[in-house]
């Protein structure tokens, strides 16, 4: 009571300008009001500007046709499509650098982490080096590097180096591969892919609950396999096993037929998984290093050898200290795909530049690149948050 | 325990394996165990034969003086290119018999960093180094500097102004004295200037010739952008991360949108931006400098980055720190400069070099729009059809340089987490 006197008792005394509340609602507004003036300020001019150099504005350019090539995309396009399918191939091309880079770096960066602290001093020094020479370096510069590698390495497609009885083709085209012909039953099969996974993780959950239960472990991760990849292997027998191929074949200056992995696409993702797994590689050692000692000398003494301590005590617990950092990475390579321009990978900033060029409507377009990007790191974000709340020690 | 045998009796147990001297180093380090030993002598043949391939190549088969790309056609690597193209590489298109001044740049700049490196010039001494080093460096660069008279008066108006506030409780009457003439002659000077008393002079400072930005490259340009990306990023990211900590909600909103808008974004759609949007912002007729925006990028960029270390910094702080200082009775300002602040960056300056690290290899990026920074000069001498064909030889060149700055950097900022904990550490 004598507290909230007094408290009223000297607001009642305070001027305007000395009333912090007062104050800082004047210095808000100010800041604010700033903002909002150099905002339109910008915006004014710019539309004075658009109007002198007759640039339109509006998405609907997204409509028309693009007019431009890609050079490798993964749904059906061609110049006669629209921007919007353009700009769609490069979002699609930026998704499958950046999860395939996500996947390769974490298992490349994890390894090279856990043979930093190998005792075997060679094998730790190795890494070491790995992680120094690759962190220090730009990114840009071991993109270039491997593009110009793979580009000036290999000969060209009529040279090109043929392995497996002349079923795959090494070339500074790319690399190229039989591939199935495209089937009614490959849809059959992903679906029998997908339901083989379902059940392979409810059996999985099944033999945990035996084991806590029971003590008797199950083998769960190789049946967990075998009914993953048997079900479409079934289904596929099921129809009569259909096999015709597509075949690599060269005709003219270039292969037709089959499926070819892009130089450029080859470069990005070694460029950007390399250079990533340095990173992910220091997280994953400071990480198991943050656990106490205790630890592993107890793992030791229950007798586990080094690997199962590794994997059933030290990195469970490490993974709480490594998620954090390992989400800003993960961000990192989504947003590092975007040097894929400088090496002519088609991805979304790729597309959108051609798209820049060719109808002169800049803010649109950067709008479309801040709304992609924002919307997929959010997306990865919310996704490492949840698993870390996951994973996250549950406290009495 | 009953069953122990007599002493006599016991079974002897083996000796503990020697791990001491070289022998014993080896043992203990490289053939622990079985599986180890098989790891080691598969290693020690692995490296044996990348490196015997890799200094074949680099040294033994390396052609280091042939005269044209033709010459060189041989196995082994090059160098005879680098010899070539160094100057290019380093330099760029600066104008060849001049390139003793970016080279004096490039050493005024490396000596601002490396002094600035010394915790014994963490104080006043910095600014006057900064001072003197940008100084030289953009004289050099430029080879002419016009000073306008206004912008002189404004830097005495803020100097002086800055000093009356932050020295109010420090300082003696004579220092203040000072700060208040400085203050007055920048406030009647450009009371003046606007009122058209003054002239529009400025001084003009020209002992050499004027090169402009767009013939700068190499070496000096990535330097540059990082170097002052960062000085000029780092106030406005105090501001920043302040911001996110702040009460009020608007500024804390305006901040965190606009660290999250800036941090969810790749630097090229920035740089791009800069490029085709920032000539669209301005007024028409007005012209900005290609480097210039690719700077304005950078800062743009780094101020978000750093906004968010020195948030962690801020974080690490113990609330009583804060509620010391307001039971103190200090105003927001004094509790920021002289109680928070000063805590606060000690923590961060290690993250923060890192941060810088990554800047100086981020501004490799430059060269998509089109700015000729230390790797854009490499790629150009790649372009020479009398050498075509050594890639390998000039990005290895390149990398070894990046890796020479950024490593030196780590280094620096590892010896300098150890120095500033020694005061917590137990």
């Amino acid at each position: 009571m004598a507290v909230e006197a007094l408290g009223t008792a000297s607001r009642a005394k305070v001027a305007p300008w000395n009333d912090p509340v007062v104050r800082g609602w004047v210095f808000q507004i100010v800041v604010v009001g700033l903002v909002a003036g150099l905002a339109w300020y910008l915006v004014s001019n710019t539309i004075e500007n658009l109007a002198r150099q007759k640039i339109a504005s509006g998405f609907d350019y997204l409509g028309r046709e693009a007019g431009f090539e890609i050079g490798d995309t993964m749904i059906e396009y061609s110049p006669a499509s629209t921007y919007a399918r353009a700009i769609w191939v490069g979002i699609l091309n930026t998704l499958r650098v950046a999860v395939l880079g996500i996947i390769l770096s974490t298992i490349l960066g994890t390894l090279i982490g856990v043979g930093r602290l190998s005792p075997n001093w060679l094998l730790s020094k190795i890494c070491e080096w790995y992680v120094e020479a690759f962190r220090n370096v730009p990114l840009l510069l071991w993109l270039f590097l491997f593009y110009k590698l793979i580009s000036e390495a290999f000969p060209g497609p009529r040279q090109a180096i043929g392995a497996l009885w002349n079923t795959v083709f090494l070339s500074n085209r790319g690399l190229y591969f039989p591939t199935p012909m495209a089937d009614l039953i490959h849809k059959w099969m992903g679906v029998g892919l997908l339901v083989g996974i379902l059940g392979a993780i409810l059996l999985h959950r099944w033999a945990r609950k035996r084991q806590d239960a029971t003590g008797q472990p199950f083998p769960s991760i190789s049946t967990g396999f075998g009914v993953a990849l048997g079900l479409p292997i079934l289904i596929w027998l099921a129809a009569g096993a259909p096999s015709t191929m597509s075949w690599p074949v060269l005709k003219g200056f270039n292969f037709e037929g089959g499926t070819v992995i892009q130089p450029e696409f080859t470069a990005l993702l070694v460029g950007l998984v390399l250079y990533t797994s340095a990173f992910v590689a220091e997280i994953v050692r400071s990480g198991i290093l943050a656990l106490h000692k205790g630890q592993s000398e107890a793992a030791a003494a229950l007798g586990l050898s080094r690997g199962l301590a590794m994997r059933l005590v030290l990195l469970p617990q490490a993974l709480r200290v490594i998620v954090p950092p390992m989400t800003s990475q993960y961000l990192n390579i989504t947003k590092n795909s975007s040097l894929a321009i400088a090496i002519g990978y088609p991805d979304l900033v790729a597309s959108i530049n051609v798209t820049i060029n060719q109808t002169g409507q800049a803010i649109e377009n950067i709008l479309i690149i801040m709304a992609a990007y924002l919307s997929v790191s959010l997306s990865i974000s919310a996704f490492m948050n949840w698993y870390n709340k996951r994973i996250a020690l549950r406290e009495r | 325990m009953t069953d122990v045998l007599p002493v006599g009796e016991r079974r002897q147990l083996a000796p503990p394996v020697d791990d001491s001297g070289v022998l014993g180093w080896i043992r203990k380090n490289l053939f622990s165990s079985w599986g180890n030993g098989i790891t080691t002598v598969v290693l020690i043949f692995a490296v044996g034969w990348i490196l015997a391939g890799f200094l074949d190549w680099a040294v033994l088969t390396a052609n280091f003086t042939a005269a044209s790309g033709s010459e060189c056609r041989g196995y082994g690597a090059c160098w005879a290119l680098i010899r070539e193209k160094y100057r290019y590489i380093f330099f760029g298109s600066f104008p060849y018999e001049q390139h003793w001044r970016p080279l004096f740049a490039v050493i005024a700049m490396l000596a601002m960093l490396v002094l600035s490196a010394d915790r014994r010039m963490w104080n006043w001494r910095l600014l006057v180094i900064w001072g003197v080093g940008s100084f030289v460096t953009f004289l050099l660069m430029f080879g002419q500097i016009h000073i306008p008279l206004s912008l002189m008066l404004t830097v005495a108006l803020i100097l002086g102004g800055a000093g009356m506030s932050l020295r109010k409780l420090i300082a003696g009457a004579g220092e203040m004295n000072a700060y208040r003439a400085l203050a007055a002659i920048g406030l009647a000077g450009l009371a003046l200037r606007i009122a058209g008393v003054l002239p529009g002079w400025s001084l003009a400072i020209a002992p050499l010739d004027y090169v402009e930005t767009s013939l700068w490259g190499g070496i000096p340009v990535t330097i540059i952008l990082a170097t002052y990306g960062l000085a000029f990023a780092f106030p406005y990211g105090v501001l920043l991360a302040l911001g996110r900590r702040s009460n009020l909600p608007l500024i804390k909103g305006l901040c965190v949108g606009f660290i999250e808008l800036i941090r969810g974004v790749p630097l090229i759609s920035l740089l791009i931006m800069a490029s085709v949007m920032l000539p669209l912002f301005l007024p028409s007729g007005t012209t900005i400098d290609k480097f210039l925006r690719a700077q304005v990028a950078v800062i743009l960029f780094a101020g978000a980055y750093i906004a968010e270390v020195i948030r962690g910094g801020l974080q690490s702080l113990p609330k009583g720190q804060f509620e010391a200082a307001d039971a103190m009775g200090l105003n927001y300002m004094q509790k920021t400069l002289l109680i928070i602040l000063p805590q606060a960056l000690r923590v961060v300056i290690p993250p923060l070099i890192n941060t810088f690290i990554g800047f100086f290899k981020d501004t490799s990026l430059v060269l998509i729009i089109g700015i000729f920074d230390f790797l854009n000069t490499a790629n150009q001498a790649l372009v020479d059809p009398n050498w075509a064909g050594f890639p390998g030889e000039v990005y290895l060149f390149a990398a070894f340089v990046y890796f020479v700055f950024c490593y030196s950097m780590s280094r620096y900022s590892k010896y300098l987490e150890v120095e500033l904990n020694k005061g917590t550490h137990r």
